[in-house]
């Protein structure tokens, strides 16, 4: 029996409204590479961030062992006094600072307040040739890639004297090749003492180095596959994070699917950053009327990319391709043209480019199609006042007034008061981006009702949606997305999680 | 009734703002032993203040974008020079000496606003740059000297009286006859506006304050409207920058308030990424606004020049400086998004009370600098702390 370093044990962590965590167990041991796998929002995050004292100790309950020790973090400089170093997916590098500078920032090589260059330099080189990284310590972040960036970080935990390395996402940003190598690097770690654990969506990568595998659903710990002794295949790792039964959480409908109405033809999208480099890569894709079609696909698959590019080019660069309603081509331009041909985008991020949290809801309504409530460019603010009215009943809006600020209402509010936006615009081809992101089960249910009603009236209706069973539950056809190409169409008969999630395996691997 | 708390409690800012400024005025008439509010002392309050007001309506729309425009003390002083240079110099018609003048601060305007919205150089940056390179142009021009003097023609505009052309018709002497026909025409048009916006609420089946609330109202501001005219008359009327001043207020309110591109100044400045999703042309809507402003600026320069009666290089100096504090404190938001044309009206008033009232009561002008700071900090602190305990 190999020992244990680390165990968090009945861990629960409750947010207001959610258990997000509900009596999770982890068990870490020395000279191993601990996998986590699970759905989105299935409270992998939560639980690292309990565990590195983002959550201090006593938001949430349950305990923590850290070699044997019982830990009481407060904040994350006490459990990284322990060695507990935690990398993130968005890297905490300072971009204009060097590679040695970032390496020891918090944690600065000096005297008296004075830092010891020298030694900084001398040390620096050494943990970068411990990750194999060819760089001179005084290049600057900005000028080396998201790989490197990555191994600067591990470089910067081990300056830090790290006991234990997690890693959240370290490869969705990388490619294969930057991949292996920091794999091999976790791996070298281990042999030298220093164990992981790895949260990752790349499941043939897990399958490859960890040694355990602890599955979560849903905020709880399902089961833990050890290497050797269960099956650590794809498959039944598939099988242990999405094992759920689908109950009756969607509204009935009976979809009376028309024509083709919208199609997106040979479209390409270049990185508005790097010119040279596709973003989105020959996608092909329909809507009929009357159709909700789900867009599934992994976190920085370019869902969101490519709605936005079709909304009026509001991502991207260079774009070649062809859109066409109804059987014509349109000339759009910008999302003022998008608007007046009849599309409608609602944002994934409601509060950053959704709602303009300090105008009140009436306004916030109203926005995208100004014109239908004036006359000469003169606002009719009593018909606006109406409107927003109608539409607060409609959607069940609930709000003292609608002259609140939008700021001041939950998510589901915010996100209804979106809604009344986009279908007061009265758009033909509405493409929803996490339409229910962050909001209560309610909530959930009304706008699917809404989604249901708008493709009742025969709108040609886009979801997407990182929560697979709200994609299966809501659509009539499923295309499904990975590293910025559609690598799957299903029908509703064939699309289960099983297949969406085997369809981005597969393409993962023929890379 | 929970429309109309909400209401108040949104603008009790502004509201408060107004309420101090007229507690101000009070406090002053006491110190000033009644000097401030005789008639004579209103009409240069008026006068006084007028070009800082027309650059503080302009600042307002820069603000609600979210930034400012550090410029428009230098770009009034250049437009005051060239003017002077058609005028005095070339001897050009007044009258297309202003056009002129007018279109060059629209030129400026784009100049900036190209290199603000287009480039997305930061405002503070492009103004800043403006600020040196127009009163740089203006030296140049007026080669360190003083133009002067401007004639009637160009004076008039801003130190000049309406004249009471219907007294004197009617040979009435002892009262200013226009003054007075005005208030009364005035008050005319606020009762049937407001009648008229009472039946459409009334049409679409809102609530409406109840009648006698609404006479008590619409007999107050009838009453503030005439005693306002009453009093003017007992100097030498009306003064010819306050219809100039009166015009772009009532302009500029029903813009940024009833219109779709004020909207979308108020969109942008308050999420400039939503409204860009939302059809807005942002960059279109930024650019504007910074023409709008040279226009003003422009505006501003002219009048402050025909004031002076000379165009000199120092003209509009730190003027920039009192439009963003008449913004601030009339409740405009530093980040964008919030504040109206109303609000910075009375930030600006409440500027131009406190340093003609200390003026008077003979408190040197360190002191009045001191002073004027600690205001614009009380009332943005003030907005901090109502917003925290929200």
């Amino acid at each position: 029996m190999e020992n244990v370093i680390l165990e968090m044990r009945n861990i629960t962590k409750l947010f207001p409204g959610v258990r997000a965590l509900n009596n999770v167990n982890l068990k870490v041991k020395e000279n191993q590479i601990h996998a986590l796998v699970g759905e989105n929002g299935a409270g992998k995050s939560t639980l690292m961030n309990v565990l590195s004292g983002v959550y201090p100790h006593g938001t949430y309950t349950g305990q923590i062992f850290f070699k044997g020790e019982e830990c009481i973090f407060k904040d994350i400089k006490d459990s990284e006094k322990k060695g507990i170093a935690i990398i993130h997916q968005e890297l905490a590098l300072v971009p204009y600072l060097s590679i040695a500078e970032n390496m020891f920032l918090g944690n600065e090589q000096a005297k008296n307040g004075i830092i010891d260059w020298g030694q900084t330099i001398s040390k620096a080189s050494e943990y970068l040739s411990r990750v194999g990284l060819k760089e001179n310590p005084n290049t600057l972040i900005k000028d080396i890639g998201v790989g490197k960036q990555q191994l600067v970080e591990i470089a910067k935990a081990l300056a830090k004297d790290v006991k234990l390395l997690i890693l959240d996402e370290p490869t969705a940003a990388l490619n294969e090749e930057d991949s292996a190598h920091l794999l091999e690097i976790i791996v070298d770690l281990k042999k030298h003492g220093i164990p992981s654990i790895i949260i990752s969506h790349k499941l043939n990568e897990i399958e490859q180095v960890a040694d355990e595998i602890t599955v979560i659903r849903d905020g709880a710990t399902i089961e833990t596959l050890v290497k050797g002794v269960d099956d650590t295949s794809e498959d039944r790792i598939i099988k242990g994070m999405v094992g759920r039964e689908i109950t009756d959480r969607w509204p009935q409908r009976e979809s009376k699917v028309g024509d083709v109405y919208f199609e997106v033809k040979n479209w390409n999208v270049y990185d508005p950053e790097d010119e040279t480099r596709l973003f989105l890569k020959n996608i092909n894709m329909n809507v009929r009327r009357g159709e909700v079609v789900g867009i599934a696909g992994l976190m920085g698959s370019g869902r969101t990319e490519l709605a936005m590019s079709i909304f009026g080019r509001a991502f991207g660069g260079k774009i070649t391709g062809s859109i066409i309603k109804d059987g014509k081509e349109l000339e759009i331009k910008d999302v003022g043209d998008a608007i007046a041909n009849g599309i409608a985008y609602l944002t994934e991020d409601r509060k950053s480019a959704g709602l303009i949290l300090i105008d009140d809801i009436k306004n916030n309504i109203s926005l995208a199609a100004m014109k239908k409530i004036s006359t000469n460019f003169v606002i009719d603010s009593n018909r606006e006042i109406q409107v927003a009215e109608e539409y607060r009943k409609k959607l069940n809006i609930k709000t003292p007034s609608i002259l609140q600020k939008t700021g001041n209402l939950s998510g589901g509010n915010q996100q209804k008061v979106m809604l009344s936006r986009w279908i007061f615009a009265d758009p033909d081809v509405l493409i929803l981006d996490e339409p229910t992101r962050g909001i209560d089960v309610g909530a959930k249910y009304e706008i699917y009702t809404i989604i249901n009603q708008l493709a009742a009236e025969g709108k040609a209706v886009i979801i997407i949606s990182s929560e697979l069973p709200e994609i299966l539950g809501m659509s009539d056809r499923v295309y499904v997305m990975n590293e910025g190409r559609i690598v799957g169409e299903l029908d509703k008969a064939n699309a289960s999680q099983e297949s969406i999630m085997r369809c981005i395996m597969q393409s993962n691997r023929e890379g | 009734m929970d429309n109309i708390k909400i209401t108040l409690k949104q603008n009790i800012r502004q509201y408060g703002m107004f309420i101090a400024l007229v507690f101000i005025m009070i406090f002053f008439q006491f110190l000033t032993g009644g000097v401030l509010l005789k008639p004579l002392n209103v009409s240069n309050l008026i006068m006084q203040n007028s070009y800082v007001l027309i650059l503080a309506i302009g600042m307002l729309l820069t603000i609600l974008t979210g930034y400012i425009d550090l410029s428009v003390g230098s770009v009034a002083g250049f437009i005051g020079a060239i003017s002077a240079v058609f005028i005095i110099q070339m001897n050009m018609p007044v009258w297309l000496a202003i056009i002129i003048s007018l279109l060059v601060g629209a030129l400026i305007g784009a100049w900036q606003g190209f290199w603000i919205a287009y480039i997305r150089i930061p405002a503070f940056i492009v103004t800043l740059a403006g600020m040196l390179i127009f009163r740089g142009l203006t030296m140049v021009i007026l080669q360190g000297q003083t133009l002067a003097p401007f004639p009637n023609s160009y004076t008039g505009v801003s130190s000049g009286f309406i004249p009471d052309f219907i007294g004197s018709a009617f040979g009435v002497t002892g009262i200013n006859m226009l003054t007075i026909l005005v208030g009364i025409i005035a008050s005319v048009m606020y009762v049937f506006s407001e009648f008229r916006s009472r039946k459409e609420k009334q049409k679409y089946k809102f609530d409406v304050p109840s009648m006698p609330f609404f006479i008590a109202k619409l007999a107050l501001v009838i009453f503030v409207i005439n005693l306002f005219t009453y009093w003017l008359n007992l100097y030498k009327g009306i003064p010819s920058v306050l219809v100039l001043l009166g015009a772009l207020i009532l302009i500029y309110s029903f813009i940024t308030s009833k219109t779709i591109a004020g909207r979308h100044i108020y969109a942008f400045g308050g999420n400039e990424k939503a409204a860009k999703l939302s059809g807005v042309k942002t960059n279109r809507v930024f650019f504007w606004v910074y023409v709008n402003m040279g226009v003003l600026a422009a505006v501003a320069g002219i009048v402050f020049a025909g004031r002076l009666n000379a165009a000199t290089p120092k003209a509009g100096v730190n003027f920039e400086l009192d439009a963003i504090a008449a913004c601030y404190i009339g409740g405009a938001s530093a980040s964008g998004g919030i504040g109206t044309v109303f609000g910075c009206i009375v930030g600006g008033l409440i500027m131009g009370v406190l340093n003609n009232g200390m003026s008077i009561m003979g408190i040197s002008v360190d002191w009045q600098q001191t002073i004027k700071g600690f205001v614009l900090l009380a009332a943005v602190a003030f907005d901090v702390f109502t917003k925290k305990r929200k």
